[in-house]
């Protein structure tokens, strides 16, 4: 039992250091990604490339004064972003990154802790990261980021059942709601991947993590030209920087999410490591790096996605939701159950 | 009668299938940015490495021009202080003493010469005004200081160090 404590600490610790500074990175890549696509150069000044940025801005965010506005809720203001960074932080427990490797004759999974429910208990954490903005909306007591919250909390509640339903056709068809399982079942080959089988509950399933993690085309809760900020308008210093990073990080957990129920997680197409007479360990740590790699592409289309589309109007996001994904992925889920009840 | 929701909002109706689920739209948006992502160079100017070459006729901070024998060409007739739509031009004139007149041609001169630059809006119209071709609109655009006060240049910044020919800008 102690062993296994001191385990899952070690991998607790190096999972905080790699996810905040993935984070902070991700900030980078989109400032760059989106500063080539406007024909600019991006940061470049701090270090190489700009690669000492997110250390700047973290120390400017910790040094600037903390200034809590005498007109909001005090507590519940500062619970918001708390809450928001605990959130979007707590899926990755089921999120499995990597297969397993052998230390001292234990077999550690790359996961944190291989809940047999993990694709349920992902999503249902996912979504509660709205309470994080409905908090700091309504605490800031400013219309436009109580605007900006109830926009959050509608959209959310909208795009969780598309979400939802095209999870359900995944779990149909590997008969199992372990993430875990999921990935084992589509190791084989690159066909047996979900994003072939399932092309259109991957569309659905996509668009509805634009939604949830408030990006661009779906980002009617910030909306600076609307809503000044939206919810975190009157944040500043470090607790804006907490909504920041939960942004950031609950992107790259879209991006995982993605990768494990629909890339085939750690599966290289057409190489068998196994084949290559590669030591398990090898393999283990080889796994990590491919679901990362598959992580960072998801990432990198999000940061895309955002920065090609224009903001859709609300009424269009709704009927977007409403009128086109919900009835989509329920014929999605229909045909998968028909299909894996009578072939 | 007019359909009104067809002239001004009917763009929704004509929108054919392929319109309606977006993604080809999409699709061709995002090949656009991955285009220039990857194949365009950047129109960046790394400021104060690089610098923009600025037109013949751009419009910078004042100058005081001196003529060919290096003598100050303002004759502190305040045309320029009319003429200034911002009032931002404060001029001191004086007689010219002997003692001073290798500086001066005229009779008179400018002992004070100042301008605002916070409340200039650099239409160039002192220097159209200027019978003696004395102030110009130069290139000078670097024009940050670290207090305000330093905003009201006097005659020690604007009038040019060296003489020379005159310098007209077209
Ligand atoms: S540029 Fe225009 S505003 Fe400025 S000093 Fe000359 S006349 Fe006045
Ligand atoms: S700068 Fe020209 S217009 Fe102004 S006072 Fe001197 S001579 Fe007259």
């Amino acid at each position: 039992m102690g062993e296994e404590i001191i385990i899952a600490i070690i991998k607790l610790l190096i999972f905080f250091f790699a996810m905040f500074t993935a984070a902070a990175y991700t900030t980078l890549a989109e400032r760059k990604i989106m500063s080539y696509m406007q024909l600019r150069k991006g940061p470049n000044r701090a270090g190489p490339w700009g690669f000492l940025q997110p250390l700047a801005d973290g120390i400017k965010f910790i040094f600037k004064e903390e200034i809590v506005p005498a007109h909001t809720d005090n507590k519940l203001f500062i619970l918001g972003p708390l809450l928001m960074i605990a959130v979007s932080l707590m899926p990755w427990v089921a999120i499995p990154f990597g297969d397993k490797i052998t230390i001292f004759g234990r077999e550690v999974y790359m996961q944190l802790v291989d809940i047999n429910t993990g694709a349920l208990f992902m999503i249902s954490i996912s979504s509660l990261g709205v309470y994080g903005i409905i908090l700091g909306g309504w605490a800031s007591n400013n219309k436009f980021s109580l605007m900006g919250a109830v926009r959050a909390s509608a959209q959310m509640i909208s795009y969780e059942l598309p979400l939802g339903l095209s999870l359900a056709a995944i779990f149909i068809l590997s008969g199992t709601i372990g993430t875990r399982d999921i990935i084992l079942k589509q190791i084989e080959s690159p066909w047996q991947w979900n994003i072939f089988v399932q092309p259109l509950g991957f569309i659905i399933f996509f668009t509805s993590m634009l939604a949830e993690t408030n990006r661009t085309p779906f980002d009617l809760a910030e909306c600076d030209s609307e809503l000044l900020a939206g919810y975190h308008t009157e944040y500043g210093g470090f607790k804006f920087s907490l909504f920041l990073f939960g942004e950031y990080i609950n992107i790259i957990t879209a991006s995982a999410f993605m990768a494990v129920l629909y890339l085939g997680g750690w599966s290289i197409p057409f190489v068998n490591l196994h084949d290559l007479g590669l030591s398990d360990n090898l393999i283990g740590i080889i796994s990590v790096f491919v679901v990362l790699a598959k992580t960072a592409f998801f990432v990198f289309v999000f940061i895309w996605v955002r920065w090609t589309l224009p903001r859709f109007r609300y009424d269009q996001l709704m009927d977007l939701g409403w009128k086109m994904l919900l009835p989509l992925s329920i014929v999605n889920l229909m045909i998968t159950a028909a299909v894996v009840l009578f072939v | 009668m007019i359909n009104v929701r067809e002239k001004y909002l009917g763009s929704n109706d004509k929108m054919s299938f392929m319109d309606r689920i977006y993604l080809p739209a999409i699709f061709k948006g995002m090949f656009v940015t991955l285009k220039h992502m990857l194949f365009s160079k950047s129109v960046t100017t790394q400021y104060p490495e690089e610098k923009r070459v600025i037109a013949p006729r751009y419009r910078g901070r004042h100058v005081l021009k001196r003529d060919e024998q290096g003598r100050e060409r303002c004759t502190a007739c305040y045309c320029c202080a009319f003429i200034c739509p911002a009032s931002c031009i404060r001029i001191v004139a004086e007689e010219v003493t002997p003692e001073i007149q290798h500086n001066h041609p005229g009779e008179k001169y400018a002992k004070v010469f100042e301008i605002d630059l916070f409340r200039c809006i650099y239409c160039g119209f002192c220097q159209e005004a200027c019978p003696k071709a004395a102030i110009f609109l130069e290139d000078i655009y670097e024009l940050a200081v670290d207090s305000r006060d330093k905003f009201i240049i006097g005659k020690d910044v604007l009038v040019d160090k060296k003489g020379g020919p005159r310098k007209i800008r077209v």
